[in-house]
């Protein structure tokens, strides 16, 4: 087998599983807190939780194309744009997605799709003008992991113990209301001596696991873009093009006016960078890594193809002069 | 695999497959005694050049390995789509001696952790009333498609058709047409 450039960032992966993990159980505690708390309950919410998740990512492709207005276009409308994508899919090997225009000055670009097959890579109009050649493909290529990894499904799933959290707040309240009565007395009854109402212990735990969720999921959706950005990197070849092109992406959308960014606020988690104020938004909070961590990434990768290999036998992958993962500034978790 | 690749975020590359090249003199030979489509004696490599000096150095040692020893002559070009173009210009009668310096190409970028870039071989033939058709090769797939440029961005579909059909027992010809990618004005076609 010939050698591999590939950068193995096991810090990256193992941060990524543990996050993944964490949330997996997170959903678990929350369905056995509900069976014990509300046990007439339970089965509905998960499943009701679960139909929002599944419908979430089911009907993706069309909730975000409608979203953003964009529009499919063909190989005759647009010959560069596919002729692009052509090329990154027969190197990729994977199957091409369809190609999306949405007309509009905000510089982004996103995929979206339940699966490989129904994806859509989306660009704007904007994009395409502040972008040079070069720079779109390497953003192109970045939204082709995402396609590639999967991103909407690990999300959506990710997300779910999130929904079924926020749904039960919602019920909880209309529970202080008085709709929640049957499970409530029978919580009264039979596990709560104490007498606190069991609408109030729903709410608390439910806003913990809300909460912890939210930036869980946050935490996970930047390091997937990590992981878009390497493999998109790997997949042009050209690493500097995709650094070229997130900073001036990340240049613009600080300059755009807000009134232009909240039409698109639902959308953060799959744009190339957030539409949103970089100073307004903190590190823990935000779908994205900073510009900072990204280029770090990128100039790592840029080292490993630019180093001279000397035709040697293969020696397994290459692990960068700083390690495993010492390249890579400790994710938010860490510090 | 595919769900541990999932969660890990990461894809594999596929590894190109270099030795089906090799099926391409038989295939010259089917469209000489078949149709009277020649070998014009020119063949490129097509391939994604990755930033830095490491696959410079890859580049020009295979380039000087092909011209070594009064070998074809060598031309470089880079296209619209950032795509790096190796064209060989052999003699129209030596169309294995093509292939063996195409795949030296191939392999040269391979054993330096390249392979990854390339996108495709093509060799390119014509006949006397000056039809050009090209085989281009598909590393990642395996696969071959005729490609018959009838201007800056028209095709002919009908000879392709018929090239898939005449050559499916001497190469493995690439079955779905969505794949069958146009390289309009490709260096040495």
């Amino acid at each position: 087998m010939a050698q591999s450039r590939f950068i193995k960032d096991t810090g990256l992966t193992a941060r990524m599983t543990a996050v993944m993990f964490l949330l997996g159980a997170l959903f678990v505690a929350l369905i056995v807190v509900l069976m014990y708390a509300l046990p007439g309950y339970a089965v509905v919410i998960a499943i009701v939780g679960l139909g929002i998740a599944w419908g979430q990512w089911y009907f993706s492709d069309r909730v975000a194309m409608r979203a953003m207005r964009a529009r499919e276009v063909t190989a005759e409308e647009a010959p560069e744009l596919h002729g692009m994508i052509d090329r990154l899919c027969t190197m990729a090997d994977m199957r091409k997605p369809r190609v999306a225009i949405a007309d509009t000055p905000l510089p982004n670009a996103f995929a979206t799709g339940r699966s490989p097959k129904r994806s859509v890579v989306c660009v704007t109009t904007g994009i395409m003008q502040t972008l040079n050649a070069e720079e779109l493909e390497g953003v192109i290529a970045h939204e082709l992991s995402h396609v590639a990894h999967r991103d909407v499904l690990v999300m959506t799933v990710a997300s779910s113990a999130g929904i079924i959290a926020g749904l039960l707040t919602r019920g909880a309240q209309y529970g202080g209301l008085g709709l929640f009565g049957g499970g409530g007395r029978r919580g009264n009854n039979n596990n709560n001596p104490a007498g606190v109402p069991v609408w109030v212990i729903a709410l608390v735990v439910s806003l913990i696991v809300y909460a912890v969720s939210f930036l869980l999921t946050r935490m996970l959706s930047r390091y997937r873009e990590l992981c878009a950005d390497r493999s998109g990197a790997y997949l042009t070849q050209k690493p500097s093009a995709l650094a070229s092109a997130l900073q001036k992406i990340s240049g613009e959308i600080a300059n755009t006016p807000q009134r232009d960014l909240r039409a698109s606020q639902s959308m953060n988690a799959f744009f190339i960078a957030p539409a949103v104020r970089g100073l307004s938004m903190n590190a823990i909070t935000s779908t994205h890594p900073s510009l900072e961590q990204r280029l770090d990434q990128l100039a790592r990768i840029a080292a490993e193809l630019g180093r001279p290999m000397d035709g040697g036998p293969a020696t397994g992958p290459f692990d960068g002069p700083l390690g495993p993962s010492g390249g890579l500034p400790p994710g938010p978790a860490g510090g | 695999m595919g769900l541990w690749n999932v969660i890990r975020g990461r894809s594999d590359s596929t590894a190109p497959n270099l030795d089906s090249l090799f099926a391409l003199p038989g295939a010259a030979i089917t469209l000489q005694t078949s149709i009277d489509l020649n070998p014009t004696g020119v063949g490129s490599v097509c391939y994604r050049a990755a930033e830095g000096a490491a696959a410079a150095a890859t580049q020009s040692d295979a380039v000087s390995l092909i011209e070594a020893d009064n070998g074809p002559k060598v031309e470089t070009s880079v296209d619209s789509f950032g795509f790096t173009w190796l064209v060989v210009r052999s003699t129209p009668d030596d169309v294995s001696g093509l292939v063996t310096d195409l795949h030296a190409v191939n392999s040269g970028l391979e054993t330096q952790g390249f392979s990854s870039g390339l996108l495709c071989s093509m060799v390119a033939f014509a006949d006397a009333s000056g039809r050009k058709a090209a085989l281009v090769y598909l590393y990642k797939q395996g696969t071959f498609y005729p490609f018959a440029p009838t201007g800056p961005s028209t095709r002919d579909g009908l000879f392709e058709r018929q090239l898939r059909d005449l050559l499916s027992s001497d190469l493995r010809i690439e079955p779905d047409i969505a794949r069958w990618m146009p390289v309009w004005g490709a260096p040495g076609l």
